[in-house]
């Protein structure tokens, strides 16, 4: 019984749940789902997206928002393509790329800590601003991309995957032995759980959420890089919309928008729940505007059905808990 | 004769033009319980907020052992033995019991404060000892606070201090929106606390809960200190006048 309670105290569980009666019913739904050419269509664009839906995850664990991330995902490639047309070179690009990602995420957290607007309003702001920022710095025309570059490294192909998903899985791991297994970890569930407690605690909380939404800008930064790879080509307007996809993957991954709950794992399984639901759709010739409906449905699913498991999980009853 | 463990000289705090703490002193000797009482914005709440580092006084002194200290951070008093167990604050409800017992002060197998990597293991044995020691059976270390009673929450936290070597506990409204039974239990983790020479400062609004486990009032009212004394000389009766 224990570990049955356990597992279902886990934030991702149900979502897991989810996902796999999805792949069993859209497996009956449509026969090209489970197959090699589709997985090889439907895997390309997840590193991406789960890599933000990661940060924004950890970043919402921390009890903040970030909805600049679709912004600073364009931001980042655009200045690191800008750097490579101005002679910089690859290295330093994607280093000035990144740097500008925590700038945006420093902004964001100096004025959500210091200033105390919610983050919310904050990151709102970031988004129009750091979006507007990307299309100015690319004087209406983006440079164009230089093809001739070797990306092998970064999104080569490797039959059914892209390099990038290897990428995606070593990030994935190291965050989440860092927040599940490290003392700074530890105080991010703190934090967001309950701020007061973590402070008097004596762990200095605005670190811990500055931290973190660096972090999340800087994943996301290295994400639009890794978009850009693999599309070659920069557009200032890539990633509009992902940060309600990422909030959604993070909301159906069982974090909660309180904070102090939430797991890298169910981060990515949110992403995998929407990326079927999207996939279904087309193969299935369902009016493609149907999507959104889908992935509202599924969101407030997704968290009725996390809200259910955690209630099973509470009455499971061990003994000496009575005491 | 010794220094007295803890001795404050005339301690004030402004917040803004509020004057929430007027020449405060007190002296508190090791192991005693001091019942700490006073009406709602009397200025004990600001004088634990100094005293456990939350907050900076505005003027006076604060000596521990004799020795004058400055507290710029809890991490600063918890140094110092000085835990403070607040009454709704004192947990992350989402985290564990184990996770909650090491907010902070988390036992590593490798690498320096923030960047360590947790000894899960003995810090779940060391949870369930420590919990074991206040009287208080819990043998699941992951099982969430939020799931523990109030008691049950009031309990690891007591034990939680005793278990880092607290030397004065502070203890802020511990038996609040707690029910008879479990009140009772929670006085008993205050004795427990005494019968190892730890020194509690207790506040709360229930008079009768100070009187049982408190050597000695100390009354506040309006920022000031209105009465310290032993709890043998006041009745009940007589507190609600002082602080009234």
């Amino acid at each position: 019984m224990r570990h049955v309670k356990n597992v279902l105290m886990r934030p991702e569980v149900s979502a897991l749940a989810m996902l796999i009666v999805m792949v069993i019913v859209f497996h009956f739904l449509s026969p090209a789902f489970l197959t090699y050419g589709n997985f090889q269509v439907l895997l390309q664009p997840i590193p991406e997206v789960a890599l933000i839906a990661i940060g924004v995850t950890i970043l919402m664990i921390a009890g903040e928002f970030d909805l600049s991330v679709g912004s600073t995902f364009a931001l980042a490639p655009m200045v690191m393509v800008l750097a490579m047309a101005a002679g910089w070179g690859l290295e330093l690009g994607m280093v000035l790329g990144l740097l500008a990602a925590s700038c945006v995420g420093l902004v964001s957290a100096f004025v959500t800590l210091r200033i105390g607007l919610p983050s919310f309003i904050a990151t709102l702001g970031m988004l129009f601003m750091v979006r507007s920022l990307a299309i100015v710095i690319s004087g209406g025309f983006p440079p164009p991309f230089p093809r001739e570059l070797d990306l092998w490294w970064i999104v080569g192909r490797i039959d059914l995957f892209r390099v990038s998903v290897i990428y995606l899985i070593v990030i994935a791991l190291l965050l989440a032995i860092w927040l599940r297994r490290t003392d700074f970890g530890s105080w991010i569930y703190a934090t967001g759980g309950n701020r007061e407690a973590a402070r008097d605690m004596g762990i200095n909380t605005a670190m811990v959420k500055t931290v973190c939404f660096v972090l999340c800008a800087v994943l996301a930064g290295f994400a639009g890089m890794i978009q850009t790879f693999r599309i070659k080509a920069i557009v200032p307007t890539m990633g509009t919309g992902f940060e309600l996809t990422a909030i959604a993957a993070a909301v159906i991954g069982g974090a909660a928008l309180t904070g102090g709950i939430g797991s890298v794992a169910g981060a990515i399984i949110g992403v995998f729940v929407l990326a079927f639901i999207e996939n279904i759709i087309i193969l299935t010739r369902v009016d493609a505007n149907w999507f959104r409906f889908a992935v509202g449905a599924l969101i407030v699913i997704a968290v009725a059905l996390n809200h259910l498991t955690r209630h099973m999980a509470a009455r499971i009853k061990i003994d000496e808990e009575a005491d | 004769m010794a220094a007295p463990q803890l001795e404050v000289r005339a301690l004030d705090k402004n917040y803004g033009s509020v004057h929430a703490l007027k020449s405060f002193d007190l002296t508190v000797n090791k192991g005693e319980v001091i019942g700490l009482i006073g009406d709602n914005g009397a200025g004990k709440s600001t004088f634990i907020k100094i005293l456990s580092g939350v907050h900076r006084p505005t003027s006076g002194a604060m000596l521990f052992d004799g020795k004058p200290q400055r507290l710029r951070s809890p991490r600063d008093a918890m140094a110092l033995g000085i835990e403070t167990i607040y009454q709704q604050t004192a947990m992350v409800p989402s985290m564990s019991i184990m996770r909650n017992m090491f907010i902070g002060r988390e036992l590593r197998t490798a690498g320096p404060r923030g960047f360590g990597y947790l000894d899960v293991k003995r810090m779940g044995r060391e949870a369930v000892a420590a919990i074991a020691d206040v009287g208080l059976h819990l043998r699941h270390p992951e099982t969430l606070v939020r799931d523990l009673s109030g008691g049950q929450r009031q309990g690891v936290a007591i034990a939680r201090a005793m278990h880092f070597r607290s030397r004065i506990l502070i203890l802020d409204e511990p038996t609040n929106h707690l029910s008879v039974k479990e009140t009772l239990k929670v006085l008993e983790y205050v004795e427990r606390a005494k019968a190892q020479s730890i020194t509690c400062i207790f506040i709360s609004h229930n008079l009768h809960h100070v009187e049982q486990v408190a050597d000695r009032i100390v009354a506040m009212a309006r920022g000031r200190k209105v009465a310290d004394q032993p709890v043998h000389e006041l009745s009940v009766d007589r507190m609600i006048d002082l602080i009234g």
